[in-house]
């Protein structure tokens, strides 16, 4: 490390401290964007050294001294540290808060964002780990989206549907069904109580089951269902695919076949993303994000990026439905974190709330909700549980739950409507539903067999693990 | 058929009391209560005939349950729902939408079917009692 005593602009290694990045007396603007990293420095590295170094490295600074910074307003451009405390319980970890002012981002591009935010930063030799754990996205930089290309409201008044979750399920065995075979599935889910039903994130144009074939049998499914029941019905066309050439041609095909909604995978990148969110505005036709491949930076507390701040992204990209997390089911899953990233799709204002890893306000200017999904390992015999987790405005997909009911695919879909009616018309009588899930269940299940055989079948399974992503909350005094 | 609409109905039909409950939730949560009617259930039919303006700053639901029941006697064989809706900043929408009414039979709906060309189909979903000009469209109207 440098000396303190040396000139700011003496040529050679300074350190990122002495060039202006650590400034605790900085009080950030309303209009800035704020990030709080996670830092576990190397031994021997100074922490506050350690933030300087991400605020340099994720905005202005290279390795050394550079004249040409004399050339720019240098210090409104960088990136200012401006507090770190230890995290609690965790030695050698430092929540870092840093600054950037909203001239260092381009409007309404994630890309760009993200280019800077975690760009070359996370590979930075002095740091053992990193993990962006939130940001407050300034209202002045909200506004420079589109947003949802829907949202929640417009997506109830859409389908017709109010004052219950939704009900989904994912067509099974994910790969190597027929396109016959899987729209057969598909009309079986719906007709049976399902509002949706969801290509999985790896059904895209294979050898067994061309894009088109499956567009063609699954809309076949989806027509036959509304007739049956008179309720409007819709499955996830994945329009996932290796060129935004091919995803614009299968998403107009969707389009023109009717269908209300279409999907995509967060793999396709975040300018693909906002692409797609663009056209579903444009098309009138929802927006589903399965966020395949987020576990490898958002599950290990020490290094990546938390989902909250993905959560956060998703909703400027510009998506109508995201996967969030069930807490009860077979993926990870913290209730408090959970709740977090919840609140920060649905609502309009969410108070910084450490409980659950919320480490700023965040406004969104009205910008609509984007409506989380719970899926993954859950059963009607949870009812009372996902809906006091997840509220009622959520997709909760059953797939297994659904399709591998003993009865067959129609009676899954049964059961799990009637259990979700059910308990919704317990809540609304003001019963502690909670308490009270397993009875209102078996109540229910007295005049629908298909939701007695679910409870037999899947009862009491439950995915009963220690979650890797708690948050450690309540930051201490600075250090 | 049986109509699938609005929030309960694959439950047993709600009961006068249960009715009741539902609009005391709305209520609870300053929700105006409003009853609308149809003969045209298509699951895109939105707008369903209003049985009057929607019943604000009630505080107990027999002013709900006893427009229900006029509206019930007048069309016996309508489909009547009680929706509640939410004007809160960033809602502004219905809140919660269920059946109190269902005629005795429902036809229900087929399926339409345009061949078009490369394999495509056109559907549109058609209702059978929509044949029939309004107001005849169930047999004991």
């Amino acid at each position: 490390m440098a000396e303190a005593t040396k000139d700011r602009w003496d040529p050679g290694v300074q350190s990122y401290a002495g060039m202006g990045y650590w400034n605790p007396d900085y009080e950030p603007k309303d209009t800035d964007v704020l990030a709080v990293f996670r830092v576990t420095p190397q031994d021997g590295v100074d922490p506050i050294e350690a933030a300087a170094a991400v605020a340099g490295e994720s905005s202005t600074a290279t390795w050394t001294v550079v004249w040409t910074d004399r050339l720019t307003a240098n210090s409104h451009y960088q990136a200012k540290a401006y507090r770190v405390d230890e995290v609690p319980g965790r030695p050698g970890e430092y929540f870092a808060y840093i600054a950037y002012d909203l001239d260092l981002f381009e409007e309404g591009s994630i890309a760009n964002l993200t280019s800077s935010i975690i760009g070359n930063v996370f590979g930075f030799k002095p740091l053992k780990a990193l993990r962006l754990e939130d940001m407050r996205i300034p209202v002045a930089y909200v506004k420079t989206f589109q947003g949802p290309a829907h949202g929640i409201v417009m997506e109830r008044e859409y389908l017709n549907k109010y004052g219950r979750p939704l009900l989904g399920a994912t067509i099974k065995p994910k790969l190597g069904l027929s396109a016959r075979n899987y729209g057969r599935v598909i009309y079986e889910g719906l007709r049976g109580g399902l509002d949706f039903t969801k290509d999985d994130e790896n059904i895209n144009s294979q050898p067994f089951m061309r894009w088109r074939d499956r567009f063609l049998f699954s809309m076949e499914g989806v027509n036959k269902a509304m007739a049956d029941t008179g309720e409007i019905k819709g499955h996830y066309l994945n329009v996932t695919a290796g060129t935004m050439e091919e995803m614009y041609e299968r998403a107009e095909f969707a389009k023109e076949l009717g269908s209300v909604v279409v999907m995509i995978d967060l793999t396709i990148g975040y300018s693909a993303m906002q692409s797609m969110a663009n056209w579903s505005r444009k098309n009138g036709v929802l927006l589903h994000l399965h966020r395949a491949g987020h576990s490898t930076f958002t599950r290990q507390k020490t290094h990546g990026v938390s989902f909250r701040v993905l959560a956060k992204w998703a909703r400027l990209i510009g998506v109508d439905h995201v996967h969030a997390g069930t807490v009860v089911g077979k993926l990870e899953g913290d209730p408090a974190t959970t709740k977090g990233f919840y609140d920060t799709l649905r609502d309009d204002h969410i108070p910084t709330n450490h409980a659950n890893g919320i480490f700023f306000d965040q406004d969104w200017a009205s910008m609509p909700g984007v409506m989380p999904v719970a899926s993954g390992g859950i059963h009607a015999g949870q009812m009372h549980q996902l809906l006091d987790y997840l509220g009622e405005d959520t997709i909760l997909q059953f797939g297994g739950g659904t399709i591998g009911h003993p009865l067959g695919i129609s009676a899954g879909a049964e059961a799990n409507r009637v259990a979700l009616e059910a308990m919704i018309k317990a809540r609304n009588e003001g019963r502690d539903f909670l308490r009270e899930g397993p009875d209102i269940l078996r109540k229910a299940a007295e005049h629908c067999r298909p939701l007695e055989v679910a409870l037999a079948t899947w009862g009491d399974v439950t995915f009963d693990y220690a979650s890797t992503d708690a948050p450690d909350s309540v930051p201490t005094a600075s250090v | 058929m049986y109509l699938r609409h609005g929030a309960f109905s694959y439950l047993p039909e709600l009961t006068d009391d249960e009715i009741a409950a539902q609009v005391r939730y709305g209520l609870l949560n300053g929700w105006p209560i409003s009853i609308e009617f149809t003969d045209d259930p298509h699951p895109r039919n939105i707008y369903w005939e209003m049985w009057g303006l929607p019943l604000f700053d009630l505080d107990e639901p027999d002013g709900v349950i006893s427009e229900i029941n006029a509206c019930r006697a007048t069309f016996p064989n309508h489909y009547v729902r009680v929706l509640a809706y939410d004007a809160t900043l960033g809602r502004q929408t219905t809140a919660m939408q269920f059946l109190v009414q269902r005629p005795e039979e429902e036809p229900g709906f087929y399926l339409a079917r345009t061949e078009g060309s490369d394999r495509r189909q056109s559907y549109s979903v058609q209702s059978y009692a929509a044949q029939a000009p309004a107001g005849r469209r169930y047999a004991r109207d």
